[in-house]
């Protein structure tokens, strides 16, 4: 039906390595057939889009306000702003929604691949989000400060981003990490603590280090004796949010200013890059944990698909018993990851503590490590499907705070907005997610000649 | 992937047992019992479990105690003042939290410790209940908490908005209970069945929707209590809250009575009924099930809306019975979504292993409240208590490791929780 059945991917590695022979660095070429949807599944995937376009086009565009609406790029930051500009409130709304429908259309016609789907779906969100703050700004008193939203949304993203990498360390060899909330619970406390005791740096050392050895434990229960992972994870985040909590009473709680208020670390702008208009303030004006973030990010990115590390480790997390066959130490490999991902949700502990208000707080993780698990599932176990994930996670928190200061049309209630989120992850994974696949060896501990 | 290894068979300190044939029948019996006591059964596993999570705890407790650490700067002058301030500080701790739980010589009400134990139980063994259920047939049901929040808020608007004569009212509410935890739970097993999407995601983002959703109830004059400034509903009729079971004093409630029938229901289930057979078969091996002609998403969906159902008891047992003073708040679920997963581990899979853990848990907890009147050790060493106890017990390898048990053909865990594939 469609000339796009075969499709030339790069990444196809990832999915059968297990019978591919690849040199590290090497690109792969291999057609994949690429699955469609069932007729019944097209028809209510592209109605659920024609609904959301009429509900942009007809609902936000008739409650709209007349005025137009004035967005604003600039961030709090000092910097090179550039000026604020307006667009026609209404004739946006419609556009945006129009498209979408379009979109919709597109796919009950001529069905698109599983590929093209999830693009489509990425963006008719963003139009309905653009639709959104346009309708938001109709009023006219305030702008629409796209450029601190964008600035918060990598804030409140970036612990997520991190917990996200530290899960997928693990499970890509093969160890489930349900403990990423306590790893990052640890994180939070080690860093506040020796952050004040010592400097920041040291508590980010202690952060990270704390982080791995909780990863440790994981691992030697994991690894050592094959406890069920996903109970493992479950008892430690138990764990963590008692100890946490005894030790806030037994320390901090007493002696606060002595024990529990470090300095956090000031954001450091890099030279020319931080220039730049809007980006540069955005991106490159940022505290060490963000920036540590982004080398995380790429390196995790590259190294997967481009080095032996990552070669060997997808092997192990896909067939332990291949892998070994072939001479990888299976067990030292998934120490190694999971220690490693252990020490990186710690970091995102810190970047609650240190790389943010400064204090710490019992449970002030509040259920982030697990975001930061659906983050990673809902970005189908690839860095960069769950950078993104974490990012939508965190800009629908940004988005929460900044609504709840602007003068919409018609006034919201701030708890049921709290639920957007929420409820667009629930659409977004049961239509177009759908089954995911995990590392296919996940959660099963390997024990050699078995 | 269940707790037990198949590595476990090589462990130095597993031996052969010794030949029991050849002994008289009385010295047999007597080694049997010995022999039990020395392998890795169950319940020697938690006694065990349950020594080694309070030695650790000791040591919390003596790290933070601070009259032990004022002793200890003169150690090397006179180390008996370090050890008995240690002492004094572990037993008035574990003291306390024995009267807070099982019985306190100095109060005037004996039996209300134990209440309090039952009040904190009930809530736990119900939505640890839900977890294991799901447990079994391979799915991680992280969502209790969403289940009891909208439970807690369809059984308490049934309870405050509607005035319906006594006994009908109260089953009514229960009903409602039930069917929103139900309902909740539901969409997850709908949503897994028909499109894939996985239980954890779902679960935890319609946790988060749940609490929203009070947090709007509790901001609506119908619901919210007068004079509308603080986040808590209306009261729930006298005709719709449980009867205390020994007097008013003690706040143990018929939602205990419930606990017991829901464990003795959910063990038929999963042992005679035939849809437990089914639940059981798909946690087993999804394959052999699909080839056996069971509907793999129709046991999905209707194994959630039973699991929404339990959960939606302990939300029924925390607006009705005495634990929140009839009112629905946004905390109304007391953390028990999280923890009741704990207890489903603790209880290994199965309804009346649940049930015992539950009753732990809960006289944990019930313990806690003393612990903070009474000591200096603060409260959430329960939870870290807790945590080691499921940890040691998960851990049957490390138990045996460390106390050279052998191993026994009731040792290992009945718990199936899958990887994310399953």
């Amino acid at each position: 039906m469609s000339p796009e059945l075969n499709e030339k991917r790069e990444d196809v590695v990832e999915s059968s390595v297990a019978t591919v022979e690849v040199a590290p660095g090497e690109v792969v070429e291999q057609h994949v057939v690429e699955l469609k949807q069932s007729t019944g599944r097209r028809v209510g995937t592209g109605a659920a889009f024609i609904v959301l376009g009429l509900i942009a086009a007809v609902v936000l565009g008739m409650s709209a306000g007349s005025h137009s609406t004035s967005f604003d790029l600039n961030g709090s930051q000092p910097g090179i702003s550039v000026p604020k500009f307006s667009v026609p409130g209404v004739g946006v709304i419609v556009a945006c929604g129009i498209v979408i429908i379009l979109l919709g259309a597109g796919h009950l016609l001529r069905s698109y691949s599983k590929r093209t789907l999830r693009w489509a779906g990425i963006a008719a969100g963003i139009l309905f989000l653009v639709a959104f703050l346009t309708w938001a700004g109709t009023e006219g008193k305030q702008s629409v400060q796209v450029g601190s939203l964008l600035q918060q949304t990598l804030f409140l993203a970036t612990p997520l981003i991190l917990g996200s990498m530290a899960g997928l360390m693990c499970e890509k060899t093969a160890v489930i990490n349900v403990a990423i909330e306590g790893q990052m619970l640890f994180g939070a406390f080690a860093g506040a603590l020796f952050g004040t005791l010592a400097s920041n740096w040291v508590g980010l050392i202690a952060a990270v280090a704390i982080g791995a050895l909780v990863g440790a434990l994981l691992a030697v229960f994991a690894i050592k004796f094959t406890v069920n992972q996903i109970i493992l994870g479950v008892v430690i985040n138990a764990f963590a949010l008692g100890l946490t909590g005894y030790l806030y009473d037994a320390i901090m709680a007493n002696d606060g200013t002595g024990t529990n208020q470090p300095i956090p670390f000031s954001p450091i702008k890099i030279p020319v890059l931080g220039d730049i208009p809007v980006v540069g303030s955005l991106l490159f004006n940022q505290t060490i944990i963000t920036y540590l973030m982004y080398v995380i990010v790429i390196i995790i990115d590259v190294m997967l698909l481009r080095s032996r590390w990552g070669l060997r480790t997808r092997a192990v997390g896909e067939h332990p018993k291949a892998a070994d066959t072939v001479g990888i130490n299976v067990l030292r490999l998934r120490y190694q990851n999971v220690i490693i991902g252990g020490g990186i949700a710690g970091l995102a502990g810190a970047a609650l503590t240190i790389g943010s208000v400064g204090t710490f707080n019992k449970n002030m993780t509040s259920g982030q490590g697990f975001i930061a698990l659906a983050a990673l599932i809902f970005g189908r176990w690839t860095p960069r499907g769950a950078l993104g994930a974490s990012l939508f996670f965190g800009f629908a928190s940004a988005l929460q705070v900044a609504l709840s200061l602007l003068a919409t049309p018609v006034k919201i209630d701030s708890n049921l907005l709290q639920m957007l989120p929420y409820l667009a992850t629930i659409f977004a994974v049961a239509g177009l997610v759908g089954r995911v696949r995990a590392p296919a060896a996940d959660g099963e501990p390997y024990v050699k000649g078995d | 992937m269940t707790g037990e290894g198949p590595d476990l068979g090589k462990e130095p300190d597993d031996q052969a047992t010794p030949d029991l044939s050849k002994q008289e029948p009385g010295g047999r019996a007597r080694e049997t019992i010995g022999e039990i006591l020395r392998s890795d059964h169950p319940a020697v596993v938690t006694v065990l479990a349950v020594i080694c999570a309070m030695i650790v705890g000791a040591v919390l407790i003596v790290a933070s105690d601070t009259p032990t650490r004022d002793a200890a700067k003169y150690f090397t002058a006179a180390p008996g003042d370090t050890f008995s301030a240690g002492w004094s500080a572990i037993k008035n701790a574990y003291v306390a939290l024995f009267e807070g739980a099982i019985y306190n010589p100095s109060s005037g009400q004996l039996l209300s410790p134990i209440s309090e134990t039952l009040v904190y139980a009930t809530p736990l063994i119900l939505a640890g209940l839900s977890v294991t259920l799901a447990f079994r047939a391979g799915l991680f049901n992280i969502g209790a908490q969403g289940q009891i929040l909208m439970s807690a808020a369809l059984a308490g608007y049934i309870g405050f908005a509607w005035h319906l004569p006594a006994g009908i009212h109260i089953i009514v509410a229960i009903v409602g209970g039930i069917v929103g935890g139900a309902i909740w739970a539901g969409i997850a097993g709908f949503l897994k069945a028909k499109t894939g999407a996985h239980e954890v995601i779902t679960t935890i983002m319609l946790n988060y929707v749940g609490v929203c959703f009070v947090n709007w109830l509790l901001t609506e004059t119908w619901f919210q209590a007068p004079p509308y400034n603080q986040a808590v509903s209306r009261t729930i009729d006298g005709n719709a809250q449980f009867w205390h079971l020994f007097g008013s004093t003690m706040r143990v409630n018929f939602s205990f009575i419930l606990a017991i029938a829901a464990t003795a229901f959910t063990w038929w289930l999963l042992k005679y009924a035939t849809f437990g057979f089914r639940i059981r078969t798909v946690g087993a091996n999804q394959d052999a099930a699909r080839t056996a002609g069971m509907s793999i998403s129709s046991t999905y969906i209707w194994l959630m809306v039973v699991v929404g159902g339990l959960a939606g008891l302990a939300g029924v047992a925390q607006i009705l019975g005495d634990a929140n003073n009839y009112q629905i708040t946004a905390s109304v679920d007391g953390g028990v979504g999280f923890t009741a997963i704990t207890v489903a581990l603790l209880g290994r899979g199965t309804a009346w292993g649940t049930f015992w853990a539950g009753l732990l848990f809960g006289a944990l907890s019930a313990g806690s409240g003393q612990l903070q009147v009474a000591t200096a050790t603060p409260p959430d060493l329960v939870q870290v208590l807790q945590a080691l106890v499921v940890l040691f017990i998960a851990a049957p390898g490390l138990i045996r490791l460390v106390f050279r048990l052998r191993r026994s053909k009731a040792g290992g865990s009945a718990v199936l929780a899958k990887g994310w594939n399953g």
